[in-house]
């Protein structure tokens, strides 16, 4: 029974993570992006910007009623709430509010047609300049026009529903933070499919519960955890960083051998800018093995010639073994 | 003789199945690829039918080692450590070349003495090491939330799949030999009714 003693040591390291590893699972936390920026950054517009963020910095603004002739208190529209410490983290951090809205909002009551106001699009600013070149934001703009999202322009959608201008921030991939890269990432998409106050602005469909849609996924918190939502959902493109043709369901990925495979279809989305990084123990896309493991994609040429060599030498003995039998019943008879 | 009691051979039975299930549907997941989604059986359905004979082995352990621990069984597996290496030896050297000489077998199967030293140490080999360790591996593949999620460096489910993949490499080797070292009976197919029947007939070698 002595051996029982050993088996509890593999038990106890693998158990040993066990706490910290659920908490991680949906563990979304758009808000919790570091915020050392915050600390360093100081805009050159954040007196200007106070005059906007007094109100709608936080849930609750306060204003003189002149008719009433008193102060008045009221609950901000959560809609219309900008966080500071998001906004001044965010990539558009350096600029004044009134750089994209009408400096008529500087007026209080704002006027009411202010609320009409043409809004910018990404491209508006960043297409055609030669700054942004480097992130094809012309080539991620006719992406999106194909994708299933551009259909529902007319109900309202925009680059803003999933980016943000006033705190979406590029996160940067790298093998230290690639799990909070996926959650923020993820959390994206969830903040419309996973939550029927902003879904049904755009459809007039029935709520839809993205844990039941993935059943068929085996082991889908790891998965949901590991991989992001645009790796089966997005038409791969090779020369944007990230794709934002987003298929229609019935063309989401769904067969397992696309990620789960020597040729892993994750190389050239989730790790695209970390495949160049070789590594030289065999393991084939090995740079997926430093954040997480992809059965079926991850094996091992030297295991694989290893158990090859094993395998034909115990078929060879085994095959001597016959041959010998064979000659001795022979001599025998 | 009746060496196999039914509980045995009805494990044994379930065993072999089981390992065929998970060896083939092991291989299928491992060496998949992207083009061709049906490796011998396709990855989806190769880690369902995976699962469902892996619980079902477990389970099947449990049952094979509450049952050695309950019965006389267990007392076959049992090494003593005085001449073991030598009588492991003697063994071998019959399988190599005193088989061929037409000598005895040096250790008769006897109601005391079931497994000859060679099958007692890879009996105890595959099912107090091998099985174990891939049993856990297993539990940290199917519940990948509870391994440890980095080691040096790297993903703890790496480790934990090497050892996996290893453990059952190494079974299926177990098993390949197994099956061949049966067929030496007094006649090739002897041992495998014997397995069936439960009665070992004496005037045979045995694997």
């Amino acid at each position: 029974m002595k051996i029982f003693r050993f088996l509890i040591i593999p038990i106890l390291v693998l158990f040993s993570n066990t706490s910290a590893s659920h908490a991680e699972v949906f563990g979304i936390k758009l808000n919790n992006q570091s915020d050392t920026d915050t600390n360093t950054f100081v805009s050159p517009f954040k007196e200007d910007n106070e005059r906007c963020f007094k109100c709608h910095g936080q849930s609750k603004y306060e204003y003189t009623n002149e008719t009433l002739g008193r102060q008045v208190k009221e609950l901000m529209y959560s809609e219309r709430i900008v966080k500071r410490e998001l906004y001044y983290n965010s990539n558009h951090k350096k600029f004044s509010c009134t750089d994209c809205h009408s400096a008529e909002y500087l007026k209080f009551p704002h006027a009411g047609e202010l609320r009409m106001e043409q809004k910018y699009n990404c491209i508006d600013c960043h297409g055609g300049d030669e700054k942004f070149a480097q992130y094809h934001f012309e080539e991620i703009d006719a992406e999106y026009q194909k994708s299933i999202h551009f259909k529902l322009e007319g109900e309202g959608f925009s680059c803003w529903k999933c980016h943000d201008p006033h705190s979406y921030k590029i996160s940067v991939r790298n093998q230290d933070n690639l799990k909070e890269t996926i959650a923020y990432d993820n959390a994206i998409c969830l903040n419309c499919h996973s939550n029927f106050d902003h879904f049904q602005l755009l459809t007039d469909k029935e709520e839809i519960s993205l844990i039941q849609k993935h059943d068929w996924l085996p082991n889908q918190a790891t998965h949901f955890k590991s991989v992001r939502c645009i790796e089966c959902h997005t038409k791969i493109n090779d020369s944007i960083k990230i794709s934002h043709l987003i298929l229609p369901k019935e063309e989401a990925v769904k067969r397992c051998n696309e990620c789960h495979s020597q040729n892993s279809i994750l190389m050239a989305s989730l790790y695209k800018f970390e495949s160049k990084a070789q590594r030289r123990d065999g393991f084939f896309n090995g740079i997926i093995l430093n954040e997480s493991y992809v059965i079926g994609a991850n094996r091992n040429e030297y295991l694989n010639l290893l158990s090859l060599i094993i395998f034909v030498g115990v078929a060879g003995v085994i095959g001597i073994h016959i041959l010998l039998r064979i000659r001795e019943k022979n001599k025998t008879y | 003789m009746y060496l196999y009691p039914k509980w045995i051979r009805l494990w044994h039975v379930i065993n072999a199945v089981l390992f065929l299930i998970l060896i083939i549907t092991g291989i299928s997941m491992q060496y998949t690829d992207k083009e061709n989604a049906s490796y011998i059986v396709g990855f989806a359905k190769a880690i369902k039918y995976h699962n469902y004979a892996a619980i079902i082995l477990t389970i099947n352990f449990i049952i094979f080692v509450t049952g050695n621990l309950l019965t006389k069984n267990g007392r076959y597996y049992k090494i003593s450590k005085e001449n073991f290496l030598n009588e492991l030896i003697t063994q071998l050297k019959y399988y190599s070349f005193g088989m061929f000489k037409g000598e005895k077998h040096p250790f008769p199967v006897t109601e005391d003495r079931k497994f000859n030293p060679l099958q007692k140490l890879t009996y105890v080999l595959a099912l107090y090491v091998a099985v174990p360790l891939l049993i856990i591996s297993g539990v940290g593949l199917l519940f990948p939330e509870i391994t440890v999620s980095k080691f040096f460096g790297v993903s703890g489910l790496i480790y934990t799949d090497i050892l996996h993949i290893s453990m059952g490499f190494f079974l299926s080797i177990f098993m390949l030999i197994h099956i061949y070292t049966c067929t030496l009976g007094a006649k090739p197919t002897s041992l495998f009714w014997g397995m069936i029947s439960g009665y070992h007939r004496d005037d045979e070698h045995h694997s």
